[in-house]
């Protein structure tokens, strides 16, 4: 039993403690980036101050701490997702975007042939996009999308067509624009019945509900430290083992290597072959501790509290603006995260969040990295404004003060 | 700090509400070239007529937020007849009042505002530099105009 309290998440948060502008600080923008609560900042101080060290290499007892810090993030993270296999299926990498590179050139580039099939959908953030365009022009595979359909939600009308002779599905666990969540479980069935493996994007999911890949039968998960209220800089990328270990290293150097000769290499087992070079330690002990932080908060309580702010959001935005300000995603919080992608009449995106800054009010203006979603629904950009686990109903007051504020000047 | 009435100047809303040299010219004789901020999704197009050494007419079309079509817009007024020597020392001109200088990494530092005097209605869009995401949407339509007259001398 947890006593999840956003007000307390607030006060946990140090830049919630100053102000913007003259006014309280009302961050809607934590599907760019989550804030660090303090006993994050903490863990990464103390590490710096009291343990650091490179790791894997030294024998000295600070080099022992390290390594004890880093291989003991990468066994959180592994217990976090329920990864089946535990630590040694946890990758760390620099963020959601090198974890996709990562699948897409070993993975991808070991074991597709010109013609077989990787089908992504129209929702997916670049991350999920341009890897398999690349490995389309240096392999020859194709590459297919599930449409988005006028509801906000992916189209699955033809996805037995879609997925025929597909060998990967990869699809995020939750839009980044449409705030849309995917029946993961039920995709992960669909690519397995096509013979298809499931790659999923949980950049935007992780943190705002529950990750489990072995309930969801998940094949690979990438996802970012920084969206999850940990620090910048650190991504993972999870496989199964019996996967992992037919993975080639994709990244040269130090630490994934068993021998250098003169004459070649011989990769390191397990992990360490795809971690080349000093990775970012304080950053996984961040990580960490973000991850004791959210298990503290509880998954499902932070989920039914974004849930019923987005709810009352998009009551409020209809109640004020009746029309003028048109929410591009799902209208219901059924299967829908707090992500609320706004058009605003008359007034673009950047000039929306250009006013709202004035108000204290921090969204994000754009295509979102996402724009073959854009262009689905005819739009250069949209202003964005998304929760997070210390998100209060006042940051909604806020938004809609602003909001007013911008279709008045710009009218 | 900066201030929102440093960025939507009253003249900047205007040329926002209120573009001058909208549309096309034909072409030829005008050169087309065309514009995109990937950010944003702001996109501009310029028909630049060309004739005895000067910028003898410039129109435009294009959408994107009010900076980027605000400056395009006092962009025209401030180049058209003007001679290419001319144009492109405004266009040098502008590049320079949207340069962000050097900042310490002191709380609350801001950067000095050049001095604006000779920039006419041009100056009004000098606040845009406290505001360095937005250079690039004030930027797009003079890169677009340097790109079109390198096109032209190279041809």
């Amino acid at each position: 039993m947890t006593s999840y309290s956003p007000s307390r998440v607030r006060a946990d948060v140090p830049q919630f403690h100053r102000e913007v502008r003259g006014r309280p600080l009302a961050y809607l923008d934590s599907a760019s980036s989550t804030l660090p609560p303090r006993a994050v900042i903490e863990a990464m101080d103390r590490y710096y101050e009291r343990h650091h060290a490179n790791v894997h290499r030294g024998v000295y007892l600070t080099a022992e701490e390290a390594t004890a810090d880093y291989e003991g993030a990468r066994a959180a993270v592994a217990r976090f997702i329920n990864a089946p296999g535990g630590a040694g299926e946890v990758v760390f990498t620099k963020n959601t975007t090198e974890s996709f590179n990562l699948l897409a050139r070993s993975w991808g580039a070991s074991q597709l042939e010109p013609g077989d099939v990787v089908v992504v959908t129209e929702m997916e953030h670049h991350a999920n996009v341009v890897p398999w365009f690349q490995l389309r022009e240096s392999r020859g595979i194709e590459v297919r999308f599930i449409p988005v359909g006028d509801d906000y939600r992916l189209d699955l009308s033809h996805v037995d067509q879609l997925l025929e002779g597909a060998r990967l599905l990869s699809v995020t666990g939750m839009s980044n624009v449409l705030g849309t969540r995917n029946d993961l479980a039920a995709l992960a069935r669909l690519a397995h019945d096509h013979g298809a493996l499931i790659a999923v994007d949980g950049a935007q999911s992780v943190a705002h509900g529950s990750s489990d890949v072995a309930r969801d039968g998940i094949d690979f998960l990438a996802f970012s430290g920084h969206k999850m209220l940990g620090p910048t800089g650190i991504g993972v990328f999870w496989t199964r083992r019996s996967l992992l270990d037919a993975m080639p290293p994709f990244l040269g150097g130090g630490g994934m290597i068993a021998d250098v000769r003169t004459d070649g290499f011989t990769p390191a087992d397990g992990v360490a072959r795809f971690e080349a070079g000093t990775p970012p330690i304080a950053e996984a002990v961040g990580l960490h501790a973000a991850i004791r932080y959210l298990e503290g908060l509880g998954p499902d309580a932070v989920e039914a509290h974004e849930r019923e702010l987005t709810r009352d959001a998009l009551e409020r935005l209809e109640g004020a603006f009746a029309g003028r300000v048109r929410v591009i995603g799902p209208g219901d919080v059924t299967d829908r995260g707090g992500v609320l992608s706004l058009d605003v009449e008359g007034v673009h995106p950047h000039d929306v969040a250009q006013v709202l800054d004035q108000h204290g009010v921090c969204v994000r203006p754009g295509h979102h990295c996402a724009k073959p979603l854009m262009h689905r629904f005819g739009l250069a950009a949209t202003a964005r404004a998304s929760f997070g686990p210390y998100s209060l109903a006042r940051d909604t007051d806020a938004l809609i003060e602003g909001l007013a504020h911008a279709l008045d000047l710009f009218a | 700090m900066a201030n929102l009435d440093d960025l939507y100047r009253e003249i900047i809303l205007d040329h926002y509400r209120t573009p001058r040299n909208r549309g096309e010219l034909p072409t030829p004789p005008a050169r087309r070239v065309e514009g995109f901020n990937p950010l944003c999704g702001d996109e501009i197009t310029l028909y630049l007529e060309l004739a005895d050494g000067r910028l003898a007419d410039i129109k435009m079309t294009g959408r994107g937020c009010s900076i980027s079509q605000a400056s395009a817009s006092l962009m025209g007024a401030a180049v058209k007849g003007k001679t290419l020597v001319e144009v492109r020392a405004a266009i040098e001109r502008f590049r320079q009042l949207m340069t962000v200088t050097e900042t310490r990494l002191d709380e609350g530092a801001e950067p000095a505002l050049p001095d604006v005097r000779s920039l006419g209605e041009l100056a009004a869009l000098a606040g845009v530099v406290k505001f360095p995401v937005r250079i690039k949407c004030a930027m797009l339509a003079w890169a677009t105009l340097a790109q079109g007259l390198d096109e032209a001398s190279a041809d």
